[in-house]
């Protein structure tokens, strides 16, 4: 395109620029229509991507998440452990059972006073309920599990409670979004809230939402968490990560899970 | 994912004269054989799908071979003109002359 330009007219140049401006509109534009990914200023990651990526994730079929999702439905129907129970012998049809439940986690747990996400209640599931060993934080086989129990939300608004009991939890995950960390010094909000929109190298930031977790990376070439992806986010400021399902890192997600609301759930969204 | 799932999606009318998508997709791990094993420090023996073939009713319509460059859970997608009903039969071969094969119906509307 450049040289054709130089060697016909201006005019090309000019044509050639307007061509550029069009393809940032997806990404810039505000006042294009995302229907449900975007409520009031928050925007879904989806909206951040490219028209092929978005592609990717709403064909069911061609979504390379959906293996793992397959896979987790698979697991739903094995029995294991002491009990000799499956999650199917306790919650029948996951369509049913699970209906919107990804949508409401990270959620109190009265047993150990502390809020608890999906992947923590799969794994008291397993332990309490079928005498099972606890599946790996970051394993396919969590991450699979995962991703089919909030697939079955799909679509679903994010609606997590934050008062009550876990309004002190909201608050400390709030502090860590707002805090500076690691040897640049940052905090999530200084990429996510003041840079969002803007370029990360060769990468658009985006507000950092999280209702697309599990989500398929093609960095990854598979599912991850997003506590995978804190850490990740911590590395790269230079932080030393905290460790899978700790703590700061189950609040971090309710804030951030708050910080979506009303967006739906896209599991398993695909991103790069 | 240890399990080896092939899925295939044909449209399940067309009519005779359209031009059809057919998508196929099989979980497999595409083990390259140039990795070694983090504790052993053995190479981990080559296991990749290394050809592919759909036939529609009888005869090849499509075929590929796969090296060790592609990725896991190969994704093939191919046009096809539709000229009668029938019967597709998808053919993944893989490394230790493993075979997984995956039918579909195409009804002419």
């Amino acid at each position: 395109m450049k040289i054709k330009s130089l060697v016909i007219s201006a005019a090309t140049v000019a044509l050639a620029s307007t061509a550029y401006i069009g393809l940032s509109v997806a990404f810039d534009d505000d006042s294009h229509d995302w229907g449900d990914y975007q409520v009031e200023d928050r925007r879904s990651g989806y909206t951040y991507r490219s028209a092929e990526t978005r592609a990717l994730q709403d064909d069911e079929f061609e979504n390379p998440g959906m293996v793992g999702v397959d896979h987790g439905a698979e697991l739903w129907n094995i029995a294991e452990g002491s009990e000799g129970k499956a999650c199917a012998d306790c919650h029948g049809d996951a369509s049913e059972s699970m209906a919107k439940v990804g949508a409401t986690y990270p959620k109190f747990n009265a047993a150990s006073s502390k809020p608890i996400n999906v992947e923590q209640r799969i794994n008291l599931c397993r332990v309490e309920n079928m005498g099972a060993e606890p599946f790996k934080y970051e394993s396919g086989e969590m991450l699979n599990m995962t991703a089919f129990v909030k697939n079955q939300s799909l679509g679903e608004p994010v609606n997590v409670v934050i008062d009550g009991e876990m309004a002190p939890f909201f608050e400390k995950g709030k502090e860590f979004y707002y805090e500076r960390r690691g040897q640049l010094d940052m905090a999530c909000s200084h990429c996510h809230e003041d840079n969002e929109g803007n370029m990360i190298r060769a990468d658009h930031l985006s507000q950092g939402q999280i209702n697309g977790f599990p989500t398929y990376r093609f960095k990854w070439q598979k599912l991850g968490s997003v506590h995978r992806r804190f850490r990740g986010c911590n590395k790269n400021i230079r932080a030393t990560p905290y460790k899978y399902g700790s703590d700061e890192y189950v609040n971090l997600e309710l804030y951030l899970t708050w910080r979506g609301r009303g967006l739906p759930i896209e599991t398993p969204a695909v991103r790069n | 994912m240890a399990k080896v799932k092939p899925r295939v999606k044909v449209p399940k009318k067309a009519s005779v004269g359209d031009v059809v998508t057919i998508k196929t997709l099989i979980s497999h791990k595409m083990e390259t054989g140039l990795r070694k094993d983090k504790e052993t420090g053995e190479l981990i023996p080559r296991d990749i799908i290394s050809a592919f073939e759909a036939k529609f009713n009888g005869a090849t319509v499509f075929s590929m071979n796969l090296h060790a460059g592609i990725s896991a859970n190969p994704f093939v997608s191919f046009p096809m003109k539709v000229t009668e009903a029938g019967e597709f039969e998808f053919i993944w071969n893989a490394d230790g002359e493993k075979t997984y094969s995956k039918k579909a119906k195409l009804k002419v509307a």
